[in-house]
């Protein structure tokens, strides 16, 4: 994922000259061939997180669209109110870029670990989630969020991730795209790096035959209203998500659907156990710990 | 100017029963140093992009801000007089909703980040304006400022000037019984700044320190200022950061600014 989204933001910044690329003195093998080429829109910030985002949130003041990239939890949590103060209530065109998402980065630690991020984008009015779920929703998200320049988390897995779509798909904040047609009135709804996980479910395990499956790697507070509709098609709706499940994905669901108890009754969620906070292992080892198991 | 911005403010903080005055009275001559002689800026067109930008960090002492503004064209005076309201643009803390202001400010430590990403933009795009931060000394707790001095620092960034309002009295207590900063100017030379210390109430002074620019260094002006400064009952009294003024103390500070200013 890591690869697509630096290659869309290269070709995009060939054209665009008002994208700038902050890095959190991360991006090792990813980010050179950006500095490279654009070696007056390229900052290495530092170890220094409140900083890059108080500065990109300025640099963003004056213009620029900003992308700011580190490891989850470093331009996340470590500078959550510059992201709240200088980059959401100023309306500052900055995308937090955090690789890593969920436990792809297992065996560095709880530190490394990012389950609890979409609890806190979630909470900010304003902000856009775009969180793909394979290399060609990268892209997709990635164009969206510079054509639609606005305050926006993109969380990314990092390297080898399948290719799940046929092409690249069309995305849209709140709606869901169809990945497999399934027979049963029941689907799986995914968002980030779990749909690589759904996916599976559904092609090998019984008790999800027959399931449609479906991404929405566009979402935030500003987009529940289109839910209840989009849920009342179906009979029944599981999502999926590697993230824990307070103030995760699922839970933003059930928050769409308050005043619809009929269709609250038809959603159920899996996420992460917050047993796997501070168990250290492989991505896979730690999404079966938390009950993220096939 | 520095008058005018005295009286508004201790007028708005009794009417709003809001805190800060001290904070307020110890950035005023700074102010009108800056928007008087300095600042190049068209009070009908406040987002021209050859705008000097200026943050304030301490946006707790707004009241000085949104006062210089308005005696500068950006709106009218008797706007103030809706500080403090219900859904008035004019809130406690400093406020983008304002013409003229660049950044919402209130939590600390995050002027000086923003105001590096400012100056760097007009380094890129090839621009000539500066960029002006105005912080308290107690803000200098926040790390952030560090980090964006380091920043600064390694690229160069000489449109930057970060201005420390060293009224040397904070929140609680003391700066020296708090966090102690000395040796100040040891410090920012230490982190790559030029550094020039100024009386802080000295017009002349400030308007020198202003306009320096040292080639290829961001600039920190170290204002010594007194919080409260021209009222003898608010100077360097902790309780000014919180009081708000009645009605009779209210007409004596404005009374003792005739003197003060005479």
């Amino acid at each position: 994922m890591r690869n697509s989204f630096i290659e869309g933001l290269i070709s995009r910044a060939a054209v665009l000259n008002n994208i700038v690329l902050v890095v959190g003195d991360l991006g090792y093998s990813v980010v050179e061939p950006f500095a490279k080429r654009f070696p007056d829109r390229f900052f290495n910030a530092g170890v220094a997180e409140q900083n890059m985002m108080g500065m990109a949130a300025g640099l963003a003041s004056e213009g620029f669209h900003v992308f700011v990239y580190s490891i989850a939890n470093f331009p996340t949590f470590r500078c959550a109110e510059q992201i709240r103060n200088d980059v959401v209530y100023h309306r500052n065109a900055v995308t937090i870029v955090a690789v890593g998402g969920g436990l792809a980065y297992g065996n560095l630690g709880y530190s490394h670990h990012a389950v609890q991020d979409y609890a806190l984008m979630r909470c900010m009015p304003g902000m856009l989630i775009a969180a793909p779920g394979d290399p060609l929703e990268v892209r997709c998200c990635l164009d969206y969020l510079i054509d639609n320049p606005q305050p926006s988390y993109l969380r990314i897995g990092k390297a080898g991730e399948p290719v799940i779509h046929q092409r690249v798909p069309l995305v849209e904040p709140g709606r869901w795209i169809e990945i497999i047609k399934g027979n049963s009135g029941k689907t799986l709804l995914c968002t980030g790096a779990s749909l690589e996980i759904a996916k599976r479910w559904i092609e090998h395990l019984p008790q999800y035959a027959g399931y449609s499956l479906h991404s929405m790697p566009l979402w935030g507070m500003m987009h529940k209203a289109l839910q209840p509709t989009l849920v009342d098609a179906w009979e029944h709706i599981s999502t999926v998500e590697d993230h824990l499940r307070d103030g995760g994905f699922g839970s933003w669901l059930l928050e769409s659907l308050s005043g619809y108890p009929n269709l609250i009754s038809r959603i159920s969620v899996k996420a992460l156990d917050p047993v796997v906070c501070g168990m250290v292992g492989k991505q896979q080892t730690l999404n079966a710990a938390g009950g993220l198991i096939g | 100017m520095a008058e005018k911005i005295r009286r508004h403010a201790i007028r708005m903080v009794h009417l709003a029963r809001a805190s800060h005055i001290g904070s307020a009275l110890s950035i005023s001559d700074i102010l009108a140093v800056l928007y008087g002689d300095i600042l190049n800026y068209d009070h009908k067109n406040p987002l021209d992009s050859e705008r000097d930008r200026f943050i304030l960090s301490k946006g707790h002492a707004c009241v000085a801000l949104y006062a210089v503004l308005a005696e500068s064209g950006f709106y009218e005076a008797s706007d103030l007089e809706t500080y403090g309201n219900d859904y008035s643009k004019f809130m406690n803390h400093v406020s983008h909703s304002v013409p003229g202001v660049e950044f919402s400010t209130g939590s600390l430590g995050h002027g000086l980040p923003y105001g590096v990403g400012k100056a760097l933009a007009g380094k890129i795009s090839q621009l000539t304006f500066r960029t002006y931060v105005l912080l308290s000394d107690g803000e200098l707790d926040e790390g952030s400022n560090w980090e964006a001095l380091l920043f600064a620092a390694h690229h160069g960034l000489d449109a930057l000037v970060a201005i420390v309002d060293y009224n040397k009295l904070q929140s609680l207590t003391t700066v020296s019984g708090t966090l102690g900063l000395e040796p100040l100017v040891d410090k920012f030379r230490a982190f790559g700044c030029d550094v020039i210390e100024v009386d802080g109430h000295d017009h002349a002074q400030l308007k020198l320190a202003f306009s320096a620019r040292y080639p290829g260094k961001p600039l920190v002006v170290i204002a010594h200022t007194t919080k409260g400064k021209g009222i003898s009952f608010m100077e360097n009294k902790v309780e000014w950061h919180y009081r708000s003024p009645n009605q009779e103390e209210m007409m004596i500070a404005l009374s003792e600014l005739e003197f003060y200013h005479a």
